[in-house]
């Protein structure tokens, strides 16, 4: 693995610096403090190819790679987590199962208004009753007549669910079956039977639209349905797989955030006739926090990179996430301390970062269940 | 329509510091970027491209590692990209720098030339208008809006001092273009992605038209002596006194300072 970035990888990181810089940091802690969804800046990341980065040309994409994608995500949750969520959860969630498990007519119907950010995408697995136990599903489908889904049931905590237009959801289609009887459908806004229900208040990540998804009865044409019959729990791991790579992006860009600032702060802020970061104290605490996010970053740029190149990235992805996750956590509660009594007001953006950073260590897998994927492939 | 920008690559003086002793820019780990003010202009060319297909083709003049800001400039959608590149090249002022991009511009089709009003590292505002001088065509400096017939003249808003012009010009014309008027788009994904699969044209001096005397250090009748960081001056005293008074005020600092 090359540890440098390719040419190509250095001209897209200027952009996407300068982008997250004057377009979503100034959003940022308005974002949060109203729970408002930027969709103006959707708009924005839509026109210059952002929601379409890992999808081939021929669907409309850019035909980026994966490590592009998981620059991307961190880099704009570098200066908002909500806004690396809302392209994580897009392009990982909805995009990459059509795109890997879609049939062709499905790739061309949804791929290329998903990939430009005509439609934005989401993901419905979760269920009261169903969170890391994803096998209990309770959503249901039922064949009616030859070429019709009914779908009863609900999904919870469904990022960018307001403002989706496509949702890939899993639903039982022969409980007697447990896994095997989990099948994936694709749904579009506007199914009748299908609507949106409660919105979350969150801690963090507050802009991010997350609500319930509700089915009554939801007529769903037979051709929606996304990859086999019964096959749709391995769509979800698969999906949840390439996802992990996202989220650790996402905390590996809340926690270099965190480091901006506090290195910033620490060396304007004077206490006792000098700035903090002349302590050692402070000093020791920025080598030890660098340190861990130059090691989340490496984690995260080698499971993009066997992704990119076809190579097994399970347990890469959830080793990215779960030390990603725990080293936003970490930065941000230390960045939290750093800037003393300021720190914990909604002044200063760290307060912002540790509440988005918690996310990261429960959704798309809590880091008990990345050390269970990672356990059970030592143990095979 | 062909348009024909011209950029180039300057370190980003916002992050540069001065050596104090030596008196000259510290440039190592400073960034190069695409000069602001070309930037702008290059937005003006797109938007132009946009709305009446023209096609935009960039050039600069500088050292090989220049192509980074002809990638950028691909990655924002021009059509054509040309390093000018040579040994012979080097050493220029302005005036040999003016020289070889009119010598690179007589060997290609233009209805419009379009420069950054200045460059952030020589802040001279010279070289475009000395462009439109060599090639015999008429330039509006200090552009801040640009509109187009459709057929061959343009409207343009000129910033002045106190305020604006509006004028037209017909092609072939050259103007140079001030940074703030206009927010230059972003790179888009699959012009960044395709950006170092496409072709910048490397030219030597031999592929353009103007004598060799007039290009590199030999057709540079100036050359920077000393380069400086502007010393502080401490704040001034005002006396709000009679004439009368303010003479002896003087007089009496002169002598302080011995001067008189």
């Amino acid at each position: 693995m090359d540890f440098g970035l390719s040419k190509t990888e250095e001209l897209f990181l200027q952009m996407i610096r300068e982008f997250a810089e004057k377009e979503v940091k100034p959003l940022a802690a308005e974002v949060d403090e109203d729970e408002r969804f930027p969709l103006e800046t959707v708009e924005k990341m839509a026109k210059i190819g952002l929601m379409g980065i890992p999808i081939p040309a021929k669907y409309g994409g850019v035909g980026g790679t994966n490590q592009m994608y998981g620059m991307a995500v961190e880099e704009l949750s570098r200066v908002c987590g909500t806004t690396g969520v809302i392209l994580s959860a897009h392009t990982s969630l909805c995009c990459a199962p059509i795109l890997e498990s879609g049939t062709e007519e499905q790739k061309m119907k949804y791929l290329p208004k998903l990939a430009s950010g005509e439609w934005i995408g989401a993901f419905g697995l979760t269920e009261p009753n169903a969170g890391t136990d994803a096998a209990m599903q309770q959503t249901t489908a039922v064949l009616d007549g030859g070429d019709h889904y009914i779908i009863n049931g609900s999904k919870i905590f469904i990022t960018n669910a307001i403002y989706a237009h496509v949702y890939v959801i899993f639903a039982m289609t022969d409980k007697s079956l447990g896994n095997k009887g989990i099948t994936a459908f694709i749904i579009e806004k506007g199914t009748p039977g299908f609507s949106i229900g409660k919105k979350e208040k969150k801690m963090g990540i507050r802009g991010s639209a997350t609500t319930e998804l509700i089915f009554e009865d939801c007529r769903v044409p037979k051709e929606n349905m996304l990859g086999q019959i019964g096959k749709g729990f391995g769509i979800a791991m698969k999906t949840l797989d390439g996802g992990r790579i996202g989220i650790a992006a996402q905390a590996l860009g809340i926690a270099q955030g965190a480091m901006d600032e506090t290195i910033r702060y620490t060396k304007e802020r004077k206490q006792f006739g000098r700035s903090i970061s002349q302590f050692q104290n402070t000093q020791f605490q920025l080598a030890e926090l660098e340190t861990k996010v130059q090691a989340a970053r490496m984690l995260v740029r080698s499971a993009s990179y066997k992704k990119d190149n076809g190579i097994p990235y399970s347990v890469d992805a959830a080793m990215a996430k779960l030390f990603g996750a725990e080293t936003a956590m970490e930065v941000t509660t230390k960045a939290v301390q750093l800037h003393g009594g300021y720190g914990y007001t909604r002044e200063y953006p760290v307060e912002r970062m540790m509440r988005d950073a918690k996310i990261t260590e429960i959704y798309e897998g809590t880091s008990e269940v990345q050390k269970m994927v990672i356990a059970a492939k030592l143990l095979k | 329509m062909n348009i024909i920008v011209c950029i180039k690559q300057v370190p980003d003086t916002t992050e540069v510091k001065i050596n104090p002793q030596t008196g000259t820019l510290i440039r190592e780990g400073v960034p190069s970027i695409m000069n602001p003010d070309d930037k702008g202009g290059l937005e003006f060319a797109l938007q132009l491209k946009d709305k009446f297909n023209a096609h935009v083709t960039v050039i600069t003049m500088g050292l090989p590692q220049a192509d980074a800001i002809l990638r950028e400039a691909l990655a924002m959608g021009v059509d054509r990209a040309i390093l000018l590149t040579d040994r012979k090249l080097g050493g220029a002022d302005t005036l040999a720098t003016s020289n070889a991009i009119a010598g690179a511009l007589r060997t290609l089709e233009y209805d419009l030339v379009v420069a950054g009003r200045q460059a952030i590292d020589g802040d001279t505002a010279q070289v475009g208008p000395q462009i439109a001088e060599h090639l015999d065509i008429p330039q509006v400096s200090y552009l801040e809006d640009i509109d187009f017939d459709g057929n061959k003249t343009f409207t343009l808003r000129k910033q002045t001092d106190d305020g604006y012009q509006v004028l037209q010009m017909d092609a072939p014309c050259l103007v140079t273009v001030l940074a703030s008027a206009v927010k230059p788009r972003y790179m888009n994904m699959r012009g960044i992605v395709e950006a170092y699969q496409r072709e910048v044209e490397v030219w030597g001096a031999d592929r353009i038209d103007v004598a060799e005397d007039k290009i590199g250090k030999a057709g540079s009748p100036t050359s920077v002596m000393k380069a400086f960081p502007k010393s502080l001056k401490p704040a001034g005293a005002t006396f709000e006194v009679s004439a009368e008074e303010a003479v002896d005020i003087i007089v009496e600092k002169l002598k302080e300072r011995h001067i008189i």
